[in-house]
Order: C-alpha cells, then sequence, then structure tokens
C-alpha cells in the first residue's frame, strides 16, 4: 500500500529519490505542478482523501498496537478479529495504529463502517471480538463498549464525540495528533495528514538561519528536561563553520515513569524524522542519530520502517526534494543507562564509551559527537518542529505562559482513574489535568501527592495543585518540568518511601565518576533506610542518630547539589529534598514514632493477628517465608516478631481478614 | 558456540562506535555476552578486553550469564513502585527462590529488574520472554509461573 | 593576557587556560585528586571547585577555563564545606587502617582529611569489600582503598597504551579492574608501576620482598649480595632529607653494608656489560645485515610489551639480557668461581627503581636452567623502608664504594638511569667498535631531556645511524606504527617504559613533580660530565671480566650467560 507509485497522479511524475523533485509534496498534497491536468489533481484529492480514510469503501477495523495496547492484549484480540473476518468473509481491512493516550481502556478497536464514522471500543480483548463485531456489522452498536465516536459528518446520534470526553476535551494535541489514529508505518497516510510539509516548506523557502530564527522565535524550549530555548541552541551550531555537524535524537526516555517518547515513535515515527531532518538543515548537519531505548522493541521497528521509507521517497539521503541537502539517521539503541539523557554521556555512549559526562565547557555544540559541534534534541521537541514551520512561530507562541509555549505531552500514571498519554498546552494546572482528563482518583482515595519530573524533580504538594505546567513554575516548588512523567500519588503512598525508592534509582543509575553523586547518593539513601528501619533490629539506631541523620541528608544535599558534574547529580537530591519540603510531619512520624502512617515501609510495620476472627486454617504460616508464623491447626496462630520480615505474604492469603498491620 | 563471524562482518569498520551495536546484536544471539565474545570483539575492532568490560559492565543492558528459558523482566518505574511493583519483585525472588540478575538452577527462569519498561499505564508490569502482563499482582503472577511450568512440561 | 579576581586580588591570566593553572602560577592552593599535569582533565574527584561569581554552583578549577574579569574565591566557606564532604563521603567508603597502611602518612587522602579538619565520623555506612589482587609479581591492587580519581587507568591507556586496567560497572558498585575482574597477572599489564606512582592511596603499591631478603641476611649458611641500578642512588637521598636528585651511592653503600649484605655491587657495571654486548651486537647487525631497527631490551615493560602486542617485532628486539640479570648471571657463574662459593649458596638481591624487574626476575627466559639468578628484588621505598626500619642514620654514615669485580662503572653506565642513556652510552662504545677512536663530541643534546620521542642522526665512521630514544610506551607505539607502515630511516631504537626512564620508574619514591625528575636527570648527566672513565669499554673491569672468563663480546659463554629469547606471549587483550 505504501508505495511511492501509488502516491504518484500519473506516470508523468518522475520524482524518485536518486531524481528527485523539489515540488513533489506540494504536488502529491496540492495538485501537479509540473503539468497540467484536471484529472490529476481529482486522482490526487480523491487518494489524499482515501489516505485520511475518508469515504471508505470496505469496513476499516483499527486496533491500537502500542506497547501499552499489546500489553493489555491487542494482540490477540487482532488475531480474533482476523479470525472472524476470514471465517465470516468479511471484506475489511486491519489497521494497526499506534496508542492514543487511554491506556486504561485498552485494548482500544476502532470500526469504521462504510458511510458511517470511526467509533471506538474500549477494552476489547480477543474473548469479545465476536460479539462486538457481530453486532456492529450487524447494524447495532453495543453502547456499554463505546468510547466514542470521531467527529466527521457522519456521526451517529447517541453516540458520545471522542472529542468531547473530558480526558479530550482539555487537551490540546499537537504533537500527538496522529498518534491511534493513523497507520504509523505508512508514509503514505503521513503525507495525507500533511506529512513533510514542515521540510518541504523549509528547503523551499528558507536559509539554515532563519530556520533556527523561526524556532527562536516559536519559543520552542527542551521538551526533555532542561528546558533551554531550542533555537538558541540550533545557533549555536549553525554559527560553527565545521564541515561535519551532528544532530541526536536523544530518545533513551530515562525517567522511570514516563512513555512519550516511546509512544511518539511508536504511533508517528515520520513526524520524528520530518523533526530531524529540518532541525539538521538548520544547523546544517549531514547526520543524525536517533539514541532510542533498547527496551522499546516496537519503536525501533517502527522507526526502522519509517527510516526506511524515508529513503525509499527520497525525503531522506542525498539530495533531498532536490534541495541539494543531505541527511542520514542512525539508528543507536541505548543500553540501559539513565545517566545517557545527559548530553555528554550520550555522546560517549554513542561513541561506544562508557556513558560517563564529560566537564562542560566545551559544549557539545561546539565539540561534541567525535569532536565536531553537536546538537541533541529530545524527542518532543523534535516532534514540535514540523508544525511551528508549517504554521508558523506565531501560531505556536499564541498559546502557554509568558516563558514557556505551546503544549507540553505528560505520561500519566499511577493512582490516577485514567492513565495514559496527555498533551495539554502549557499553563494548564496539574489539578486539571489529575481531575478533568485524569478523571481523580479511584477507589474513594484521595490525593496525597504528583510526582513531575521524575528522579530529577520532584512531588507536588495538594495544597498546590493549582500549580500551572511552567518551566519556571514547577521550579519555585522543588519540582522541575522534567520529561514528562506525572505520576500520582494517593494517600497510601509513603512519601519516605518514595523519595527512597528515587535514591534507589539515582544512586544505582549514578555513572559513579564524581565522587559527590557516587558516594553521597548511596549515603542519602542509607540514611532514608535508617529512618524507615526497626529500630530493634540488627544494629540499634539510636534517637539521636537518626535525628542526626535527617541533618545530615539536608546538608549533603547541598553540597552534591553544589558539586556534581552533570545534571543527574546536580539533581539528584531534589526528589529528597521535596518530600522533606512538603511532607516532613512524614519524616517526623517515621523519626519520633517509628511509624509509617501509609504502611510501606516494611521495617515499621508490626504484623499481627486478631484472635477473634483467625480461624486457624494454618494458611498463613504455609505461605510465611520466613517461618515466623506459629500455631497448629484449628487453633490460633501468631506472629513471632523477631522473624517477621514484613512481606505481607500472610495478609494476603488469609481469608478470615484476621492479619492486620499497626 | 554459534559463530559470531556474520555479526562482526556486518562491522567491517573497526570503529569504537560499533562497540556497543556489536555487544547488543551478540546478546542478542546468544543471550549473554561471553569471556570468548569479549576477546573476539576485541580484536576486531581492536580494543582491549579492559575497555570493553568496562563498556559491557556500564549499561544495565549486558549480562554475563545465560538467562533462564523463561527471561522475566520486571518494571521497577514510579508509577510500577507507586502500584506495588516491590511486592512483586519480592514476591517473584521469593517463589523462584534467586535474585534478580540470577538463573534459577534448573535454566528455567531468570528475573531482570529494569528501571522502566514504558508501559506505566499498565502498571505494574512484567514481560517474559518480551511479552507483557499487565497490572501483575501476587496472584496473578504465581499464575502466570504455574501457566509457565506448565507449558514447559507439556512440551516435554 | 588578562586579570581575574582571586580572592579580591588581582592575578594574571592566559587565555584559553584552565582556573587551576592560573591558580598554580600565582601560587594559591587548591587541593586535587584526579588532577595530572599533562593529561585532559577528567573533572571526577570536584575537589578543586571554586565559587565563580555568577556562576550558580560549584566550578571545577582543573577544567574550567578562565575568561576575562572572572572573579573567583578559592575558600569561601560554601567551597570548603564542599570540599570537606566530599573527602567525609569518600572516608565513609575507606577502610579505616591507615595505622596498616603502606602510604601511611604519604597518602593524598589523609593529607586532604587533615587539612580539611575531619576529626569525626559524618557518614558512615556500608563500604565496598573486594578481593585483595596480590596476583601480580610486580603490583598489588587493593580496590577497597581506591577512590575511583581514575588516574591509573588514564596512565596507563594515555602514557603506557596499555589498558590493562579500566573502570568497572557503575554507580557506587564502580571499581577499577581488569578485563573480567580477573588478576593483574593475566592481563595485559606491564608491570611498570606508574599507576602505583600516580596512585593518591595504597590501592595499588608494589610488591613487597623486605621479608624474603631479610630472612636470607638473618640465614648465616646464605651470601647475601646486592647490586644497586643507576637510578636508585639519585633518588634514594629524597628519602633521607637529602637535597633533590642528590647521589648518594656513598652512603647508601655504606648503609647497605650495614643492613648486612655481604657484599655490594652497581648495576651501573653490568649496564657497561649491556654496552659492550649490545653495541657489538649493533654492529653486527648491521655489518651482517640483520633485523633492524635494533630495540634495547633492558626495560622489562618494553619487552612486556612487545611480546603481547607487537610480537612481530621480536626479532627487532636485542638478545642482550637487561643489566639486572646480566649482573645476576656473571654473580652467580663468575663471581662464585673466584670467590669459591658454591652459587646455590649465592642470595641475589637487586634494588630497581622499578617494580616490573620484580617480574623481569622471575621469567623462565632469564633463569639458569630454571634456577633465578636474582632472588630478591627490591625498589628503592623499600630500601628506604628498611634503612628506616633498621634505625640507620644515613646521613652520619661515611661514604664508601661498591665492592670489585662488580663495583666499578664508567659513567655511560650510570646513564642507564635516564631515557637516552643507553643510547649515549651504546654510541660511544659502537664507535669506538667502528672505528677505534673515541667520540669526539660524546654528549649527543639532541636525545637528552624529557620528551617522549627523540630522534637523531649520527656518525659512526663511514657509517650513518639514524637512532631514536622513546620513552613512555604510547610513544613506543607510534614509533611502532611508523615502522610498520614503512619508515625504514632508523636503525637503533632505545625504548623505556617509564616516561623520562629509571629516574622516573615506578619503584622509585612516590612523587611525581616533573622538576623533581629534571633534578634526578641533571644529577646523572652531572656524574656523566665530572667523571674521567665516560665508556663502557674504558671500565678497566669490564676489560678484566672479558679477559678472564667471557673472552670478547658474543662470544660463546656471553651468549649463553648475557643473551636470551623472548617469544609471542598470550594475555588477556
Amino acid at each position: 500500500m505504501a508505495d511511492l507509485k501509488n502516491l504518484k497522479c500519473c506516470n508523468e511524475c518522475w520524482h524518485n529519490k536518486d531524481n528527485p523533485c523539489f515540488h513533489f509534496i506540494d504536488c502529491i498534497t496540492g495538485k501537479p505542478v509540473c503539468h497540467n491536468d484536471v484529472d490529476c489533481e481529482f486522482e490526487q484529492s480523491k487518494k489524499m482523501s482515501q489516505l485520511k480514510n475518508e469515504n471508505s469503501e470496505i469496513i476499516i477495523i483499527f486496533v491500537g498496537s502500542g506497547t501499552c495496547g499489546l500489553g493489555a492484549g491487542a494482540g490477540k484480540t487482532i488475531k480474533a478479529i482476523s479470525k472472524y473476518i476470514n471465517e465470516n468473509d468479511v471484506d475489511a481491512r486491519i489497521v494497526e495504529v499506534g496508542c492514543i493516550g487511554i491506556c486504561t481502556e485498552e485494548p482500544l478497536v476502532d470500526i469504521q463502517m462504510p458511510g458511517k464514522s470511526r467509533i471506538s471500543f474500549k477494552k476489547i480483548t480477543e474473548e469479545k471480538v465476536n460479539l462486538l463485531l457481530d453486532s456492529v456489522f450487524g447494524g447495532d452498536i453495543p453502547i456499554e463498549h463505546v468510547l466514542g465516536q470521531y467527529n466527521s459528518r457522519l456521526s451517529i446520534d447517541g453516540i458520545p464525540l471522542l472529542s468531547e470526553l473530558s480526558f479530550f476535551m482539555h487537551q490540546t494535541r499537537w504533537v500527538l495528533e496522529n498518534i491511534g489514529i493513523i497507520n504509523p508505518v505508512n508514509i503514505n497516510e503521513y503525507i495525507a495528514n500533511n506529512g513533510f510539509m514542515g521540510l518541504s516548506k523549509t528547503l523551499q523557502n528558507y536559509t539554515p538561519i532563519e530556520i533556527c530564527n523561526q524556532i527562536l522565535d516559536s519559543g520552542l524550549r527542551g521538551r526533555g528536561g532542561g528546558g533551554f530555548l531550542t533555537g538558541k541552541k540550533w545557533h549555536m551550531a549553525q554559527s560553527s563553520s565545521a564541515e561535519q555537524k551532528y544532530l541526536i535524537c536523544n530518545a533513551d526516555e530515562g525517567d522511570p515513569g514516563a512513555f512519550m517518547d516511546r509512544a511518539l515513535i511508536e504511533g508517528d515515527p515520520y513526524k520524528l524524522i520530518e523533526g530531524i531532518a529540518i532541525a539538521a538543515y538548520a544547523i546544517g548537519a549531514s547526520k543524525a542519530y536517533v539514541y532510542l531505548r533498547a527496551e522499546y522493541p516496537l519503536a525501533i521497528k517502527n522507526l526502522k520502517i519509517a527510516i526506511s521509507k524515508a529513503i525509499e521517497y527520497g525525503l531522506l539521503g542525498s539530495n533531498i526534494l532536490d534541495s541539494g541537502f543531505n541527511l542520514d539517521i542512525v539508528i543507536k539503541m541505548g543500553a540501559g543507562a539513565f545517566v545517557c539523557g545527559e548530553e555528554t554521556a550520550l555522546i560517549n555512549s554513542i561513541e561506544g564509551k562508557r556513558g560517563m559526562p564529560k566537564p562542560r565547557p566545551p559544549f557539545p555544540a561546539v565539540k561534541g559527537l567525535f569532536g565536531k559541534p553537536t546538537i541533541i534534541n529530545n524527542v518532543e521537541t523534535l516532534a514540535n518542529v514540523p508544525k511551528i514551520i508549517l504554521n508558523g512561530a506565531k501560531w505556536f507562541n499564541s498559546i502557554g505562559t509568558e516563558t514557556s509555549k505551546g503544549t507540553k505531552v505528560f505520561a500519566l500514571s499511577g493512582n490516577i482513574n485514567i492513565t495514559g498519554l496527555v498533551e495539554v498546552s502549557m499553563g494548564t494546572s496539574i489539578d486539571d489535568i489529575v481531575y478533568t482528563i485524569g478523571g481523580g482518583i479511584p477507589n474513594n482515595k484521595s490525593l496525597k501527592a504528583v510526582q513531575i519530573g521524575g528522579p530529577s524533580g520532584g512531588c507536588i504538594h495538594t495544597s498546590i495543585l493549582d500549580i500551572e505546567v511552567d518551566y519556571e513554575s514547577l521550579k519555585t516548588v522543588g519540582a522541575m518540568m522534567g520529561s514528562g512523567g506525572l505520576v500520582v500519588m494517593d494517600e497510601d503512598t509513603c512519601m519516605v518511601d518514595i523519595a527512597k525508592f528515587f535514591m534507589d534509582f539515582i544512586q544505582r543509575e549514578s555513572c559513579g565518576k564524581c565522587i559527590p553523586c557516587r558516594e553521597g547518593t548511596r549515603r542519602m539513601l542509607e540514611i532514608l533506610e535508617k529512618i524507615s528501619s526497626k529500630p530493634s533490629k540488627g544494629k540499634s539506631i539510636s534517637q539521636l542518630e537518626r535525628f542526626h541523620s535527617i541533618l545530615h541528608l539536608k546538608s549533603l544535599a547541598e553540597v552534591i547539589q553544589d558539586t556534581s558534574l552533570c545534571g543527574l547529580g546536580k539533581s539528584a537530591p531534589n526528589p529528597v529534598l521535596s518530600t522533606l519540603r512538603w511532607f516532613s510531619d512524614e519524616y517526623d512520624v517515621h523519626v519520633y514514632e517509628k511509624r509509617c502512617p501509609a504502611k510501606k515501609c516494611k521495617d515499621l510495620l508490626v504484623y499481627q493477628i486478631d484472635n477473634t476472627k483467625c480461624n486457624g486454617c494454618t494458611i498463613c504460616s504455609k505461605n510465611c517465608p520466613s517461618d515466623a508464623i506459629l500455631g497448629e491447626l484449628k487453633h490460633h496462630h501468631y506472629i513471632n516478631q523477631d522473624k517477621c520480615i514484613g512481606c505481607s505474604a500472610c495478609l494476603d492469603v488469609c481469608k478470615p481478614k484476621a492479619i492486620f498491620v499497626n | 558456540m554459534i559463530s559470531n563471524e556474520k555479526i562482526l562482518n556486518k562491522y567491517p569498520d573497526p570503529r569504537r562506535e560499533n562497540l556497543i551495536p556489536l555487544l547488543q546484536e551478540i546478546q542478542e544471539l546468544h543471550g549473554y555476552v561471553s569471556r570468548e565474545t569479549i576477546i573476539e570483539i576485541g580484536s576486531h575492532l581492536p580494543l582491549p578486553a579492559s575497555k570493553i568490560y568496562g563498556v559491557a559492565t556500564f549499561y544495565n543492558q549486558f549480562r554475563f550469564n545465560p538467562p533462564g528459558k523463561y527471561h522475566i523482566q520486571i518494571c521497577r518505574g514510579t508509577a510500577c513502585h507507586v502500584k506495588g511493583s516491590s511486592n512483586v519483585l519480592d514476591m517473584l525472588q521469593r517463589e523462584l527462590k534467586i535474585k534478580a540478575g540470577e538463573t534459577t538452577r534448573d535454566g528455567m527462569f531468570s528475573i531482570e529488574v529494569v528501571a522502566c519498561l514504558g508501559a506505566c499505564g499498565l502498571a505494574p508490569v512484567i514481560s517474559v520472554n518480551g511479552e507483557f502482563h499487565a497490572d501483575v499482582s501476587s496472584k496473578k503472577l504465581q499464575l502466570i509461573l504455574k501457566q509457565l511450568r506448565a507449558k514447559d512440561k507439556g512440551n516435554g | 593576557m588578562f586579570n581575574i579576581e582571586v580572592n579580591s586580588n588581582l592575578i594574571e591570566a592566559k587565555p584559553g587556560e584552565y582556573i587551576l593553572s592560573t591558580l598554580k602560577r600565582a601560587g594559591i592552593k587548591v587541593p586535587t585528586l584526579c588532577h595530572l599535569e599533562g593529561l585532559i582533565p577528567s573533572g571526577a574527584c570536584r575537589m578543586c571547585v571554586v565559587e565563580v561569581e555568577g556562576m550558580h554552583d560549584l566550578i571545577p578549577s582543573c577544567a574550567f577555563p578562565v575568561s576575562d574579569g572572572m572573579k573567583i574565591k578559592t575558600h569561601s566557606a560554601r567551597v570548603v564545606k564542599a570540599r570537606k564532604t566530599i573527602v567525609e563521603l569518600l572516608l565513609s567508603n575507606h577502610p579505616d587502617d591507615c595505622l596498616y597502611c603502606v602510604r601511611n602518612e604519604d597518602c593524598e587522602l589523609q593529607k586532604l582529611a587533615k587539612q580539611h579538619g575531619v576529626i569525626e565520623r559524618t557518614f558512615a555506612g556500608e563500604k565496598n569489600k573486594y578481593f585483595l589482587d596480590m596476583s601480580s609479581p610486580s603490583i598489588v591492587r587493593d580496590p577497597s582503598k581506591c577512590i575511583l580519581c581514575g588516574r591509573c587507568v588514564r596512565v596507563c591507556e594515555e602514557t603506557q597504551g596499555v589498558s590493562a586496567i579500566d573502570f568497572i560497572g557503575r554507580g557506587s558498585k564502580t571499581r577499577i579492574g581488569t578485563a573480567f575482574d580477573e588478576g593483574l597477572n593475566i592481563s595485559s599489564c606491564i608491570n611498570c608501576g606508574q599507576c602505583i606512582m600516580v596512585c593518591p592511596t595504597a590501592a595499588l603499591r608494589g610488591q613487597r620482598y623486605i621479608e624474603e631478603v631479610q630472612e636470607a641476611l638473618r640465614d648465616p649458611k646464605k651470601h647475601v649480595v646486592i647490586q644497586h641500578a643507576p637510578a636508585v642512588s639519585v633518588t634514594l637521598g629524597e628519602t633521607l632529607n637529602c637535597k633533590n636528585g642528590a647521589d648518594v651511592s656513598g652512603i647508601m653503600t655504606s648503609a647497605l653494608r650495614t643492613l648486612g649484605f655481604d657484599r655490594v655491587f652497581e648495576t651501573s657495571f653490568s649496564a657497561d656489560l649491556t654496552i659492550m654486548e649490545e653495541a657489538s651486537e649493533l654492529v653486527q647487525r648491521i655489518k651482517t645485515g640483520g633485523t633492524l631497527p635494533m630495540f634495547t631490551s633492558c626495560s622489562p615493560g618494553w619487552v612486556k610489551f612487545l611480546e603481547q602486542f607487537y610480537p612481530e617485532f621480536i626479532p627487532n628486539l636485542s638478545t642482550c639480557k637487561s643489566p639486572q640479570m646480566m649482573l645476576g648471571a656473571v654473580i652467580k657463574s663468575y663471581y662464585a668461581e673466584i670467590e669459591g662459593i658454591d652459587p646455590d649458596d649465592i642470595y641475589n638481591v637487586s634494588v630497581m627503581p622499578c617494580v616490573a624487574k620484580k617480574f623481569e626476575a622471575g621469567r623462565q627466559e632469564l633463569s639458569n636452567n630454571g634456577k633465578p639468578d636474582i632472588d630478591a628484588v627490591l625498589t628503592t621505598r623499600e630500601l628506604a623502608m628498611m634503612i628506616e626500619t633498621s634505625g640507620i642514620e644515613a646521613n652520619s654514615l661515611s661514604p664508601s664504594i661498591a665492592d670489585n669485580p662488580f663495583g666499578e662503572r664508567s659513567t655511560a653506565g650510570k646513564l642507564f638511569g635516564v631515557s637516552g642513556g643507553v643510547m649515549e652510552a651504546a654510541i660511544r662504545t659502537a664507535n669506538f667498535l667502528l672505528t677505534g677512536y673515541e667520540l669526539e663530541q660524546s654528549q649527543i643534546l639532541e636525545i637528552r631531556g624529557l620528551d617522549g620521542i627523540k630522534e637523531t642522526i649520527v656518525q659512526l665512521g663511514d657509517l650513518t645511524l639514524g637512532v631514536a630514544v622513546v620513552s613512555g610506551l604510547n610513544n613506543a607505539r607510534k614509533i611502532l606504527e611508523q615502522i610498520k607502515k614503512g619508515r625504514n630511516d632508523l636503525h637503533f631504537i632505545e625504548v623505556m617504559s617509564c616516561p623520562g626512564g629509571c629516574i622516573a620508574g615506578g619503584g622509585q619514591p612516590i612523587k611525581t613533580d616533573i622538576e623533581l625528575i629534571k633534578s634526578r636527570m641533571k644529577s646523572l648527566y652531572y656524574i656523566d660530565k665530572s667523571e674521567p672513565v665516560r665508556a663502557s669499554h674504558d671500565n678497566p673491569y669490564i676489560k678484566k671480566l672479558y679477559d678472564e672468563y667471557l673472552e670478547h663480546p658474543l662470544s660463546h659463554k656471553s651468549h649463553k650467560l648475557l643473551h636470551t629469547s623472548y617469544s609471542e606471549r598470550e594475555v588477556l587483550i
């Protein structure tokens, strides 16, 4: 389907990768430039409409097949659908699309009947397929499975529009516009949806400096965390006269709790390619690297297909669209190191070395990969670029706050009703994201904190939930924009435990080069472990020592921030500092009362058996891994606290619910 | 031992830049990076074995022992943590009687802790030989292990 | 040149230089740990941080360039607190066994702790435990004492081109080790010990043979002889409160006698012997069309380097044993014979500026039918320790001279201690062998000094020789690669493993100050200038040795005793 020849109007069109046409994109998305032919014009518009899946004559079934969809069972759903189609001889086409972002409702199956609007059905696991297809093909829409229908003039009454769902209504989907909607690897579909128009416009109308200026004017800032002005960065490399320059797209997405980049590459890889091409043109790079997490096999697969298609179409490679601009894109798989999000570490990693950061200056824009000027941009940053060029800087900076323009994609997860991928305009409040878009907290629990910015970020307390998504505002409360992980935590979350979790992550992921980060984060973790461990166990920890620990924690954190070599180290204490700042009472309870109110710090928990409820079934003692539960059949059991490791295995298996935690 | 020649020949250019891709492809083929392969890569690139070992031990991805028949990756991302993945990990280690990074004696299972699998919406997540399992509770995990064991027996 | 403001004073700075260099020139002391003069800054330890006005965080002065008008505080409260915390963090993962440590009172970490007033344990936590690697005959690695400054890794890679060790693992589990965490003995380590010289703590140290030597000295049946290498006498003084570079061979000889050695010999004597053989070999190779260029073979690190990395060049290596092994061989043959001692009763000790000599002494190729010619090798450091332990006030001893028949040397033999010295000595004798005359201009300035690669052309009669002098094995790599690519204008190449030669060897007192090394070099050249016997062939005892025992250079007997052959070596590389 996605063949260049299918895209052409007639044999007059000579564009190919070896002999590219300057007007290729204009021509196929509008009307032929090199020849005047009404039929061709008609043919092209029909093709574009078809590629947008408008007026399809056959049934189209879209299945959300991103990693989260597959995790929820989309693979089996697809098998069931094809089986149904084959067995019932239905004239239908199955299209695997990316993740539209509403993970909780996966697997998502959209069905577009000829002449009807496209309807999304939620949670269609394999066993539901036959029933669903039976009824939809029979003209009956099972409303209980409906998520919503797409906007079109063919919309069906009585079915909610997707765009009117609270989840979608409050989003501004620019970067995510195509994801979950189009076939991610079909280049023709991307082109039909305004794809490569930004690149085409760039090559036709602007000098590299003008592109840098436009991006600078747009106010686009790095979406990977730091928030440096992208245009400014590009100018730095642009102005260098070096013959070889490089562009690196950082798609390593190390933040545990973020999956924006994965979804973007899986769901719309051509957008990234177009963004890379424009950026490379702007800085004068002829080679670009995409540093992609090895844990993202589907993203790797889709990006590989997309690159080879783009080459085939003459949209990558040499003399792109006859402009004289050349670009090769190479995929490098990250091998699992959070620190490689740091620019100099990433460069070392691509060069085949240990991903240890280097002192700056020299900055990568001056002396980067293989010693050449190098610009490193994050996936989301680059994905913003094509639309900025297409619609102009003004269009982009019309939304957002004073210093943060455009939109930001967040990966919403944790204790929230709707987990998934959302894109909001800058300036949206966290409150809106959690409650209006994410549907609030499940199980009637209350919200405790929102963690934003991953291991380098901080926790936002409920009292300041109205804080806006804005680089500067978030910093004032001890958090940071980060790459976009947004983890919601309910009342059952222990903030000391969360601080411990991040410190553990950071100290394991520290590259080990500079002393404050290597040794300091480890000691910080130990201090946290100390205050959340049972005072009676092993070495006795005096009250004073526990108290001292907290004092050291702050002072140590300051030195780590002040002296670490790279951003990872400098921001390493943030999760601890932010929880100390907003949840100091929880620390107090841990230190002074030796209690974990959220019942998460295992060492501080005391498991007990309620004699009035225990029926002596022995199942708890059988499941106890440390042989801490004593008792005979049909007699009351009790727990030997010295042996108990607080694993909660007994709690999970006790049928009469006789076991409780103090 | 399957020959690495094919992989090495894919990178005829002896540049250090190719080191990590080489290690990745070799691990893909064998399931782990052996001492012999490191020496082999060393003479191909050429690069001292100490440097290759240094690089390989830096990154989470590389393992130096054969993985189990069922390689279980458990996600320890933030979302999974909030949703209780530490209990899942404890449970898994208890059940298989191995620690993360190890392989069971019978070579059946191995556990690997992964920083984030990027499927936070489905937390807690594990992946068995690349296949994702969502919303994994201790109970669900026991079921998965049971199925895997049964499957293996079924295969004889 | 422009000015920067440091602690409210203006000082001059050169554009492009790092802050640390500017401060150093102005005499402002900033503590460092990972910094190594001459290598690219790594910025790892953060000890050298300073406060720069307008910068949010503290700045590592070793890796940040100066700029016009920069305002710096080197010892503000914030900076001092940060440095102290860094030291405390290092200590929290360091074994507290200073009293049981070879670097006690000579440890950079200890010094920093004292400087920063660390008097209590701020952080207590788990410490990394690692195995002690005693596998190498030359070097002991104790990773638990390592502070991961990375100097050893850089020296091994950048100076020596060996890369036997690298960082392994990540985060707080990071350690320095060989491939697969194996012992040094099966790694590509060439035993040069340059890593020891740059190690701020005792994570790297030399193997110790003091106890073995002391035991031999206590054994009445043993005839214990000791030889000292040319470069030892100009460095030992540093440990005896003498002026840098002072030649203390007189009092050292007396001290050795006081320690109980039966005879004290000079390795410089056998350096003369080496020259006789090596110069003859060179002349023979040139005359008979042998393999050229010929490489010197007295540096054991270099020999191992060649065996493992460039085995194709083994035929180029001179077949001469090193002076240490030559003397070892003649002591256990000629000397035993004239003294009427059973060679098995001789305990042959040497004091070397080198830890690789310990490895060399154990080499099978250099033994006498499996029996070692050298029984124990001490380093300059070990000798200093023995002198201190014995309560000898070396400075109050009256100087004495070494024992014959191996106590006299020419100054050429003494020059073996410095890079270029073997070449100068060899040229003096080769010229004599070829022309029958002494060289008119015996000093060859082009091959003196501390440059890593020195080249010149010398005219010996009608023969024009291209010669090169190399020190630091990364430089040797460069030359070898040139030769591989077809370079053919060189006939003779002197290679010493350590930069600057044995005066900067891995067994010397632990200091890497370049000025100190220069003073050691100056001292050797002063000896050469001020003594009358300046060529090996003029050493009367050399003549005597040939007359009485060896007959002539390259004789059958010489071949048996003084020459050897090498072969390709398989190591983990």
